[in-house]
């Protein structure tokens, strides 16, 4: 973590939600560090072949751009008036009623009120009116409406990589205006000019060439499984051996590389690898992970519609050449709301798969019957109730586990009650966080949309906050210590946030959860998959 | 900050001059009390009209509800048929709530930070209770006005008005004149809920920092066309019998301008409709038909189950497998994945290397 990041009480403490006392439109941008993300790197911009791809930095007063770019914003923003009725009616019918502004986790944790999802759309609104309503042209600034410029430019990008797409606030309004759509407007214009933030564009152009967004190339991708495959063998006497590319498998199995790469999100894929082994050696599953189809994510959808399509086009055509029946989909959040809400549309009709059976249950999951996809939490909640798991959810008796519903599945999909009905099967200790911070009221983490930088540590911090504030809440009551969740963003992001906000507090995937408490046969397991003993065998994990 | 409401207010004071000193000093009855009424109506029509066209004609290129419940998938998971519809039907009830009932906003909650390290969430009904307020009052007194416009006027409509002088008060029955209905109890809670809104971008910091003059000049409006309509029933009399001469003229397209008995607040009443209806189509009002057309609210959650069309949809630039395979190939044989294409196979490896340096 960085040096510069002020103190959890200090930064709790320069939190200040009274407005200041110029208007917005009359307050500059500043850019702050520690607030944004570095600028996309040139190289990754011209691999993916997307617009005016050269060094530029934020903090610079040339930002580097093409002669006529506000030109190519208005001719960007007329387009996308007419493809995309939401974004017209989203203009249009905001009545700045203020329902939605102390929703944003942004504005909770900064104060800043250009974090109010009010004024983040009103940024693109005033152009908006200035550009394509008589009424904003006649009245001007009085009438909200402002000709874009240099600064408001700045402001946008500002601001846009300030937003996490989570959602919240659509919750809240009557209208139904949601700001990630805004924000997913404002970044295709942005990137039709080259202003993407490195996090994303580098990200994006490592799935586009190696299948997953680390750029782990197939034979390391391989690699990294087969540690855990050692890890797993370890501390369970059995090998787990997954399978590769397999042509005529029954599931293709995607999952976010963040998983593959770094901790906790490594237990979660340890977790994956043991219950598919148990299900293979149990009932016969066939299961195949792709090197090609590595990622499960997609940035793509944090740069453009356009961008997301090409990305996760590679699902299908890995499911087609690989010939398997259905696919099966990790832990992980906008990947959900990829999959669950655009992937049929984009690049569906899946009319070469079957709709998916699970092969051991003989559930059909007519909820997945066009897009042949299905989530793991549905998977294994099918499973666990048809009795066919063996668990011991005394196993994780250590752990007092609370859950994090992340975004996308709760506000994108509605996946609530598998995840709780899985974990509560799993665990014996489980609390629910304040009323008004689950389910569709869900908190996010702070480091959602491309946001997981380094560098924005101050600004996932302050965005966490509200998440991490409910965590602290059933830690101080109940003694919580795990955070759980399902969404590979949310293991990369939580860690340092508990570090910072409740330090006792451990994340963990859903599936890390459901490993240590399946019990495989053969197995000679003493410790979880992190090591620690399991409850009750803290003697002869010493051995 | 206090300018984007003095505009406003100075704007619907302007307007209240003209129309008064424009009918009763300048005797231009005529153009307050039919031309423009005329010209507001249609440009209300034709605005609304033209408007609703405008966003029919833009793309619904994907379904992207915002769930707010159980999303229906196994069988023993109860759904959320509402929050998180799949059918049409449960779409249609979702959509019933929220214009019916301000659904989303009946969740307000008002964000707040105790002792320092606690950020706390608390139900905020306030807003709700007031929006509600504010419409189905003015909902009323738009469906009580009909009684002008109708002849003999509806029995629906007479009920209507029993119920909203339901509550008569005997005070004021004394004070005015026997004979006088009792009072509306729509028209003073619209001048209630006005008020309360206004003040609202007034004094709560963050909705006042976020208020435009095109906030404040609806809601002062408001408030002068329902105050104005308060005073001509309770305190400056007008004749009843001209305005509804002039009302049913004005409908039956046979417009007249009663000699006497309409005092200038009336035309000040009539002109201030006629600016709401004409500013209507090209303002935030619109929100009363773009709410229908809202696609995180009208469309359901069954998008894994039903393909959603994108007319736009059009093809991309894609990596393929091929390209993928062509570019690792040896580290995957190496490595023990199995490959589509054996190396021997291959003049493309020269390709391949080609295309690995151009890339990077």
């Amino acid at each position: 973590m960085s040096d510069e990041l002020l103190k959890p009480d200090e930064l709790f403490a320069k939190i200040d939600h009274r407005p200041p006392k110029t208007d917005w439109m009359s307050t500059p941008v500043q850019i702050r560090k520690g607030m944004y993300c570095y600028a996309s790197n040139y190289k990754s911009v011209e691999y993916l072949g997307l617009p005016n791809a050269r060094p530029w930095n934020p903090l610079d007063d040339d930002w580097k751009l093409p002669e006529n770019w506000q030109e190519i914003i208005h001719q960007g923003f007329k387009e996308r008036l007419e493809k995309f009725r939401s974004f017209k009616i989203f203009m249009d019918i905001c009545v700045r009623c203020g329902a939605c502004a102390d929703k944003c986790h942004f504005f909770i944790g900064t104060g800043d009120p250009k974090n109010m999802p009010v004024i983040r759309a009103e940024l693109l609104r005033s152009v908006y009116r200035n550009d394509f309503t008589r009424m904003g042209k006649i009245l001007g600034k009085i009438g909200g409406a402002r000709p874009m410029g240099l600064d408001v430019l700045k402001e946008w990008w500002y601001y846009m990589f300030q937003c996490t797409e989570c959602r919240r606030c659509s919750v809240f309004c009557p209208y139904g205006i949601d700001t990630a759509e805004i924000t997913i407007m404002g970044r295709e214009l942005l990137n039709l000019i080259g202003l993407n933030i490195d996090w994303i564009a580098t990200p994006v152009a490592n799935c586009y060439r190696t299948g997953n967004h680390l750029g782990i190339q197939p034979h390391a991708f391989k690699g990294m499984l087969d540690f855990f495959v050692e890890d797993v063998e370890d501390l369970s006497g059995i090998n787990v051996e997954p399978v590769y590319n397999k042509k005529g498998a029954d599931i293709l199995f995607i999952t976010p590389s963040g998983d593959v790469f770094a901790d906790p999100g490594t237990y979660t894929c340890m977790g994956y690898l043991i219950l598919f082994h148990y299900l293979k050696e149990k009932y016969g599953l066939d299961i195949t992970w792709s090197t090609y189809a590595s990622e499960g994510g997609n940035f793509g959808f944090f740069t453009s519609h356009e961008t997301m399509k090409r990305l996760n086009a590679k699902m299908y055509m890995e499911a087609k050449r690989l010939g398997v029946k259905w696919i099966l989909g990790g832990e992980c959040g906008h990947m959900w709301r990829v999959i669950n809400q655009y992937m049929d549309t984009v690049n569906g009709p899946a009319d070469f798969l079957e709709e998916p059976v699970s092969p051991i249950t003989g559930t059909k999951f007519e909820n997945a019957k066009s897009t042949k996809m299905v989530h793991i939490a549905e998977f294994t909640a099918d499973l666990i109730k048809h009795d066919k798991l063996d668990l011991d959810p005394g196993r994780n008796d250590n752990l007092k586990v609370t859950y994090h519903d992340s975004c996308n599945p709760a506000r994108g999909m509605g996946l609530l009650e598998e995840p709780r009905y899985i974990i509560k099967k799993v665990c014996n200790n489980f609390y629910e966080m304040p009323a008004n911070t689950i389910r569709e009221q869900t908190f996010c983490c702070g480091g959602g949309a491309g946001l997981n930088a380094g560098e924005d540590m101050e600004l996932r911090m302050a965005g966490g906050l509200p998440r991490a504030n409910a965590v602290k809440y059933v830690h101080d009551k109940y003694g919580v210590n795990v955070l759980s969740c399902i969404c590979a963003v949310d293991r990369a992001v939580f860690p340092a946030l508990m570090e910072y906000w409740v330090p006792e507090v451990e994340v963990y995937g859903m599936h890390e959860l459901v490993a240590n408490a399946l019990i495989l046969p053969g197995e000679k397991r003493t410790t979880d998959l992190r090591g620690e003993p399991l409850p009750g065998m803290e003697d002869k994990a010493d051995e | 900050m206090n300018q984007k409401y003095i505009y406003s207010l100075i704007a619907v004071l302007a307007l209240f001059l003209i129309a008064y000193v424009g009918s009763e000093a300048a005797g231009l009855q005529i153009l307050f009390g039919i031309i423009l009424p005329y010209l507001a109506i249609i440009a209300f029509l034709g605005g609304f009209i033209v408007r609703i066209l405008d966003w029919a004609g833009s793309s619904v290129p994907f379904a992207i509800p915002t769930t707010c419940g159980q999303q229906k998938s196994l069988p023993w998971i109860k759904p959320n048929a509402i929050d998180n519809p799949t059918s049409t039907g449960a779409v249609v009830l979702r959509m019933f709530f929220e214009i019916v009932f301000f659904r989303s906003l009946f969740r307000n909650t008002r964000m707040g930070i105790s002792n320092g390290s606690r950020v706390f969430y608390k139900w905020e009904i306030f807003l709700w209770i007031g929006s509600l307020a504010f419409h189905y009052s003015f909902l009323t007194v738009i469906l009580r006005h009909l009684r002008f416009f109708i002849e003999p006027v509806p029995s629906a409509i007479i009920l209507l008005e029993n119920i909203d002088s339901f509550f008569k008060l005997e005070f004021i029955t004394h004070i005015f004149q026997i004979g006088l209905p009792g009072f509306y109890l729509s028209g003073l809670i619209l001048l209630a809920a006005v008020t309360y809104l206004f003040l609202r971008r007034i004094f709560i910091p963050q909705v006042k920092y976020i208020s435009l003059a095109a906030d404040f000049f609806p809601l002062f409006l408001i408030f002068g066309i329902a105050f104005s309509g308060i005073l001509m029933r309770y305190v400056i009399k007008v004749d009843i019998t001209a305005v509804k001469e002039l009302t049913m003229g004005f409908i039956t397209f046979h417009p007249v301008v009663p000699k006497e008995g309409i005092s200038g607040i009336f035309y000040v009443h009539l002109f201030f409709v006629a600016i709401l209806l004409a500013y209507f189509p090209f303002s935030k009002l619109m929100h009363m038909a773009g709410v229908f057309l809202s696609p995180t609210r009208n469309m359901a959650n069954n998008t894994r189950a039903v393909r959603h069309i994108n007319p736009w949809n059009y093809p991309v630039p894609v990596h393929t497998y091929e390209e993928y395979e062509d570019e690792f190939r040896e580290k995957m044989i190496d490595a023990g994945l199995p490959v589509d294409k054996m190396p021997d196979e291959k003049p493309e490896e020269i390709t391949a290397d080609q295309k690995k340096e151009g890339k990077e």
